[in-house]
């Protein structure tokens, strides 16, 4: 095996340790110990902080630079799929929408 | 028929309308890890090692922009915290089974098979006679999850090679992320979470080794909590 591809099954072993390790402890350590209240509070706002810092660069900065203008097709299309998301809770129609307008607005506005 | 059967069945039953959602995500992240260089039997092997989708996808991302191992291993961290909310709600209810049977559950403990299970466990339907068998339904759910999850990645990974660049595919990521959070932001306090992290995450996009997500989301969480606790002691104050 590769070096590169070593590296590779070492980090995936990790990833599946960590993500194991997570959903074992609190089954197995039941009655045994507590979760202190104020961390079961800031958990809640580890989802929505964790995908918002996800989704904005990648609407916001695609390849990098900052794009705060009309001209980004990834902006627009983020905020409708956005709008879909909200009023259906829909997954499927959330990405077919952002997708058919990515797919629109890269043929229609300048590059 | 057997009631662990049949409430293994029941499982598999309640999960199917959600796989339907399940399946384009782990197409998505096939054609995403392909695309990122990863080689196709190892992308095929994290489905099941990690078993976690949107973990998978940051971290095919992270490691096609070349981040370094032990970054994407706290990242994945980070990204599945919220499950040890999921491993306390879901504890009591396994609390007198075996060791094997939490050893098997925990690695089945997804956010959909989660999710399904104990709405099931907390609502009984007026339909059911007889006591439950928690972990069978329970295991039926992640079964049924685990099988989509991994033909879906095949298919992925099948189709990946040939999806080409101009499409963008790969905007479909911030794009599932998009129908995950917005219907979540109901509140003040997750609002603010999430405003701030992704404000922070582009003012921290130059940060190096690609610690601006695990800055940002610690950043967000903390003010999802201030802005949370000072809403209530103000409440308290009236």
């Amino acid at each position: 095996m590769s070096a590169a591809a070593f590296r590779l099954v070492l980090i995936i072993l990790g990833m599946g340790v960590v993500t194991y390790a997570i959903r074992l402890s609190l089954i197995l350590l039941w009655g045994r110990v507590s979760v202190p209240h104020l961390v079961q509070q800031a958990l809640r706002f580890v989802p929505p902080a964790v995908l918002s810092a996800m989704i904005v660069p990648d609407l916001l900065q695609p390849g990098g630079t900052l794009q705060l203008s009309l001209g980004n097709p990834r902006l627009l299309a983020g905020v409708l799929a956005a709008a879909v998301a909200w009023r259906t809770r829909s997954v499927l129609l959330t990405i077919a929408t952002g997708m058919l307008a990515l797919w629109i607005l890269q043929a229609v506005l300048p590059q | 028929m057997d009631s662990r059967r049949s409430d293994f069945l029941d499982g598999v039953k309640a999960e199917l309308p959600i796989l339907l959602g399940v399946s384009p995500f782990g197409l998505i992240y096939g054609v995403v890890a392909l695309g990122a260089g990863i080689p196709a039997t190892l992308a095929f092997a994290m489905s099941s090692v990690v078993f976690a989708g949107s973990a998978q996808l940051i971290g095919a991302q992270m490691l096609g922009a070349g981040a370094p191992g032990i970054v994407i291993v706290l990242t994945t961290c980070i990204v599945n915290l919220r499950h040890i909310l999921y491993g306390a709600s879901i504890a009591p209810h396994l609390a007198h089974l075996g060791r094997r049977w939490k050893c098997l559950l925990a690695y089945l403990l997804t956010d959909e098979a989660y999710a399904v299970s104990i709405t099931r466990f907390t609502q009984r339907p007026a339909s059911s006679s007889g006591p439950l068998h928690k972990e069978w339904f329970f295991l039926g759910a992640g079964l049924a999850q685990w099988t989509a999850w991994q033909a879906s990645t095949a298919v992925g990974i099948l189709l990946g090679t040939q999806v080409p660049p101009g499409w963008g595919l790969d905007f479909t990521v911030a794009l599932t992320f998009i129908a995950l959070v917005v219907p979540a932001l109901t509140a003040l306090p997750s609002v603010a979470a999430a405003l701030s992290a992704g404000a922070l995450a582009l003012l921290a996009a130059g940060l190096p080794y690609k610690l601006g997500l695990i800055v940002a989301a610690i950043c967000g969480t903390v003010v999802g909590l201030l802005v949370e606790t000072r809403r209530s002691t103000a409440g308290h104050r009236r």
